[in-house]
């Protein structure tokens, strides 16, 4: 063919004048986009304000004898040294027991297990991590509480680890999956054992993944409530060290503080509940940081 | 197993049509399977007149007899019988599907980590059955190593680090000759002048040419005798792919290297011997035929072959 032949009977130019449908599609364009821009607002609002407001309520509170000074076993004064101390020793008990738990679940799922029995263990996971925290705090309660007829700071630990290990090892799989499997192929092509292959190529290669994802499980252990009530169940004295006897937490300083009619406790409650939201957003940003730094890379 | 005969010139000394004796090819020009009694019976061939004296052993490190590979019920591979010879480099041609990768990856048992995967036959590494369940897999990768289609250098791993990952990982070598034995092959893999100044840089920092030589100098640290490596250029420019070429004439002084590619000119460039495989009406993927690459690509026997190689196939 020496020519080419348009095809189309109408002129360009006459296909490129809006027609009235097309100005109503621009118009629900616009106000749909006007519709998601607000619901995005309103997503972001809530964080805001809860930052808001427990910045102004606490900044008070949040002072050097909150942080250094136990409760008063009555009255007022004193801080909140006993559960600053107490988080800080539950939560890396529960981490230590929970992410080998978690990451070698994942590396099961990941490289060792069929696919049947895959499903199977991630659908547990999700369940897992989606089951509401104050039945754990009850099954422990249950099974490391009731038989020694003592709260303990052990059990609370473990109802911890308990909610952490779901989701490290979801968010683990999550980064095994993604380790290229050219990679493993490579380590086991040199004669490399399949357990040195995944333990120095597949989880060294996902680590800063790995790593998120736990820091991620340790900010929600900060925070949680209702398993420690019936496992640590709180303590007005400091306890370093005996996990066998009652130990306090933040969440828990807070919850009891709040409740109690002296203005001077609810004051210190709210100095926590500052400290606490410092100490999850700072695992947030630092996560977010490590990933962007990555992504600049 | 073995034959004895007197050493041909070493590659530098002549062209490669020089290296093969003539004793191969005149058993390959008779039949396929001649070739491999050729290459296990030694006695009644000729012998190559000696170039410098010295005497070397030309033989088959690899002898595949009867191998079938299957994925769940479907047959990859049918019936492959081949020979590759020791200290050469066998190409194997052929349309895309045929099995080539699979046949590759059995060498080495690279095929079970396919789960469905299923192997019968036997392959013969210096005559031992290489399946056989007494052979451990993972011995078997450090004598038999592999390099991919992609270059796929560790990324969490300095290139000095991705070099000695083999013997590392391994736990086979005092940490004092690592670094030793990470030059070597990073010279062996003509890449040490261009990274020896960088050798704590992450391996990814490399172009994928130099990335790729990192990948063959990873093979040959754990020092295996056979090297597989399925298209090692096709992710590459001409002029990385022309250096992998050059390392591969250099390499076959010393290793028995299997290619795997789809470059004709490629398979003619580098390679002594060539296989072709093609797949029948069954998609199951076959030997045609297998012969010194000079003759494949002039004179073969089968029509498949020529209508292959002329690039009216495939
Ligand atoms: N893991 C697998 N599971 C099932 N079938 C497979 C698998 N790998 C390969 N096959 C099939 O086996 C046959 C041979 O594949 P193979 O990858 O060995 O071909 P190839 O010759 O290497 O092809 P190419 O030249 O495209 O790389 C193909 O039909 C392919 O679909
Ligand atoms: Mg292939």
């Amino acid at each position: 063919m020496a020519t080419l032949t348009p095809v189309m009977d109408r002129p360009v130019a006459a296909r490129l004048v809006r027609s009235p449908a097309d100005r109503r599609r621009a118009t629900v364009d616009r106000s749909m986009r006007g519709l998601a821009l607000a619901a995005a607002i309103a997503c972001v609002i809530p964080l805001g304000a809860v930052v808001l407001f427990v910045t102004l309520k606490g900044a008070a509170g949040l002072n050097l004898d909150l942080l250094t000074k136990a409760p008063r076993a009555l009255g007022t004064g004193g801080g909140a040294a006993s559960a600053i101390l107490g988080s800080l020793q539950m939560i890396p008990l529960a981490t230590v027991v929970a992410v080998p738990v978690g990451v070698l679940a994942a590396v099961y799922v990941n490289e060792f297990s069929g696919r049947r029995s895959a499903t199977a263990i991630r659908f547990a996971a999700d369940v897992l991590v989606g089951i509401p925290s104050i039945l754990v705090g009850i099954f422990v309660f249950t099974f490391l509480v009731l038989p020694f007829k003592q709260f303990n700071a052990f059990a609370g630990s473990m109802a911890l680890a308990l909610l952490m290990v779901p989701v490290i090892m979801r968010t683990t799989e999550e980064i095994l999956r993604l380790v290229p499997s050219t990679l493993r192929e490579a380590s086991l092509a040199l004669g490399v054992p399949m357990w040195r292959t995944v333990l120095s190529v597949v989880l060294r290669t996902g680590l800063t993944g790995i790593l998120t994802g736990v820091m991620l499980a340790v900010a929600r252990a900060f925070g949680e409530t209702a398993p420690l009530l019936f496992t640590a169940l709180g303590s007005r004295l400091v306890n370093v060290g005996d996990f066998a006897k009652p130990m306090d937490a933040l969440p828990i300083f807070i919850y009891v503080n709040a409740r109690q009619p002296f203005p001077a406790l609810n004051q210190q409650a709210w100095g926590a509940a500052l400290l606490l939201l410092i100490v999850v957003l700072a695992i947030n940003i630092l996560v977010r940081a490590r990933s962007w730094g990555r992504r600049a890379a | 197993m073995t034959l004895q005969i007197d050493a041909p010139p070493p590659p530098e000394a002549a062209p490669p049509e020089a290296v093969p004796p003539e004793a191969p090819e005149s058993g390959a020009s008779e039949s396929g399977p001649a070739l491999v009694t050729t290459y296990l019976r030694g006695p009644d061939v000729q012998l190559a007149p000696a170039a410098r004296g010295e005497r070397r052993e030309v033989d088959a490190a690899v002898v595949v007899s009867g191998l079938n590979v299957y994925y769940g019920s479907f047959r990859a591979i049918r019936d492959i019988g081949l020979s590759i010879r020791r200290h050469a480099v066998t190409a194997i041609i052929g349309p895309s599907g045929c099995g080539k990768s699979t046949f590759l990856r059995t060498l080495n048992r690279m095929h079970e980590l396919t789960p469905t995967a299923r192997v019968e036959g036997s392959v013969l590494l210096d005559g031992i059955d290489i399946m056989a369940p007494d052979v451990d897999p993972v011995q078997l990768r450090r004598v038999v190593g592999m390099v991919f289609q992609r270059p796929n250098p560790f990324p969490t791993m300095s290139i000095h680090d991705n070099v000695a990952a083999g013997l590392r990982l391994t736990g086979r070598v005092a940490k004092a000759e690592l670094d030793a034995v990470v030059e070597r092959s990073l010279r062996r893999a003509a890449l040490w002048d261009e990274v020896k100044d960088k050798l704590r840089a992450n391996g990814t920092s490399l172009s994928g040419g130099q990335q790729q030589r990192l990948c063959i100098a990873r093979a040959l640290a754990v020092d295996p005798e056979v090297i597989l490596m399925d298209e090692p250029a096709s992710a590459l420019d001409p002029v990385a792919t022309l250096r992998i070429e050059q390392l591969m004439a250099e390499l076959r002084a010393s290793y028995t290297i299997v290619i795997v590619t789809h470059n004709m000119q490629q398979a003619a460039r580098v390679s002594d011997e060539t296989a072709f495989f093609t797949m029948g009406e069954d998609r199951a993927g076959y030997l045609v035929e297998q012969g010194p690459t000079s003759q494949i690509f002039t004179n073969p026997k089968h029509q498949l072959t020529e209508d292959y190689v002329s690039g009216r196939f495939g």
